[in-house]
């Protein structure tokens, strides 16, 4: 659990392609996330950045191109070997995922009790660090209905990091978030990344959080990553694609009004 | 990961090196509830750890826990850096008591 200050590659794709059926989803994705470094991946809904997620943990096989991380290429991988590099990963999703018959505590000991054969003492002391850790050791025995969307994010966070991960994959961690909460969250995702050296890759639209806890930006735009940089560097570029997404300017004035009203009557 | 037990004068010292992770942390559970279990203080030395996991963690606490109880004095010698952020984070530092040196806890012994 201790930290490190690696500067090589944990994630490697190269090439990335996706296919449902004749649209194309994904198209030649080329991406290297920094080992201990928080990676935004950001865009608008729809842009593919939920689809790159899946590929990279291994619930959505690519047509073609590899994904090289703990030493396996994710996208070619048997399902046995998907499952040895999970186990090395944290995921938090959007909606926490938490299951809603269990206590908060014993939805963070599950992975523990599911992988592992420590005495129960030690995964009792374990889930309540991580606990305390995202400052939620006195909801230990609520019942996940009884918690609110922070709070619930919370504790999605600390079963993430049960098994200590080297990587931890966070979805829209202050979607639905008030302000204050969400900005609790974003420092919580940055002491984990100083204080155990972790690589965390998040997804998210949110402007606010990513300026404040990306080290590395890509940004993506209709299945292309059309950018990548610091944020320093994508806040200071020029393309505009980019700058429309941080100005969240509408979409473009209509031109050809021609041409779309026959893209919206199928030209009848 | 290595984990030998010393037996010195009025007190055990666990020298502890290598990486403490989830495979490795119940031999340092069952060294150091064993060596407790002697009813001597025990001096946890950390200098030649390279990575400790919260497994790890977690078998010192129930170890500082359990010579609490029995009310032995109980101390982790040469937190490394990096080891020391994550009690920091954990609020574990304010509980264990860290040393810098033997004959800092020697003198705790007295």
């Amino acid at each position: 659990m201790t930290g490190n200050t690696q500067t090589d590659t944990a994630i490697t794709i190269r090439n990335l392609v996706v296919d449902y059926g004749p649209r194309r989803i994904l198209n030649d994705i080329n991406l290297d996330i920094p080992s201990g470094q928080i990676m935004v991946i950001m865009g608008q809904s729809g842009a593919g950045k939920s689809t790159l997620l899946r590929c990279i943990l291994g619930l959505k096989k690519p047509t073609s191109g590899s994904i090289h991380m703990l030493g396996t290429d994710i996208a070619t991988a048997s399902q046995k070997e998907i499952y040895k590099a999970r186990k090395q990963i944290g995921v938090a999703f959007q909606g926490g995922a938490l299951f809603s018959s269990m206590t908060v505590g014993e939805n963070i000991e599950l992975p523990l009790r599911e992988h592992t054969n420590l005495d129960e003492k030690t995964i009792q002391i374990m889930s309540r660090i991580k606990l305390d850790m995202v400052n939620m050791l006195d909801a230990e025995h609520l019942m996940v209905a009884e918690l609110s969307g922070g709070m619930a994010k919370r504790a999605a966070l600390a079963r993430a990091i049960i098994m200590d991960p080297k990587l931890l994959f966070f979805d829209e961690p202050s979607a639905g978030l008030d302000p204050s909460t969400a900005a609790e969250l974003d420092q919580l995702i940055i002491t984990l990344k100083i204080s155990l050296g972790m690589t965390i890759v998040v997804v998210t639209h949110e402007l606010d959080s990513i300026f404040k806890i990306a080290d590395h930006i890509a940004v993506m735009k209709d299945g292309n990553i059309v950018e990548t940089g610091t944020p320093q560097q994508i806040s200071a570029s020029t393309n505009p694609e980019i700058q429309g997404l941080l100005n969240r300017k509408p979409r473009e004035t209509i031109v050809d009004t021609d041409a779309h009203l026959r893209r919206l009557t199928g030209g009848f | 990961m290595e984990c030998n037990v010393k037996s010195e004068f009025g007190y055990d010292l666990l020298e502890l090196s290598g990486e403490v992770d989830l495979q490795f942390s119940p031999q340092l559970r069952e060294k150091i509830l064993g060596s407790l279990k002697t009813g001597n203080p025990l001096l946890i030395d950390l200098a030649k750890v390279s990575y400790i996991d919260s497994s790890g963690i977690a078998s010192l606490v129930e170890g500082f826990q359990t010579a609490k109880t029995s009310k032995l004095q109980y101390g982790l010698l040469n937190i490394s850096n990096t080891a020391m952020q994550v009690l920091t984070l954990t609020r574990l530092d304010k509980i264990f008591d860290l040393y810098s040196s033997i004959d800092q806890f020697k003198q705790k012994l007295q």
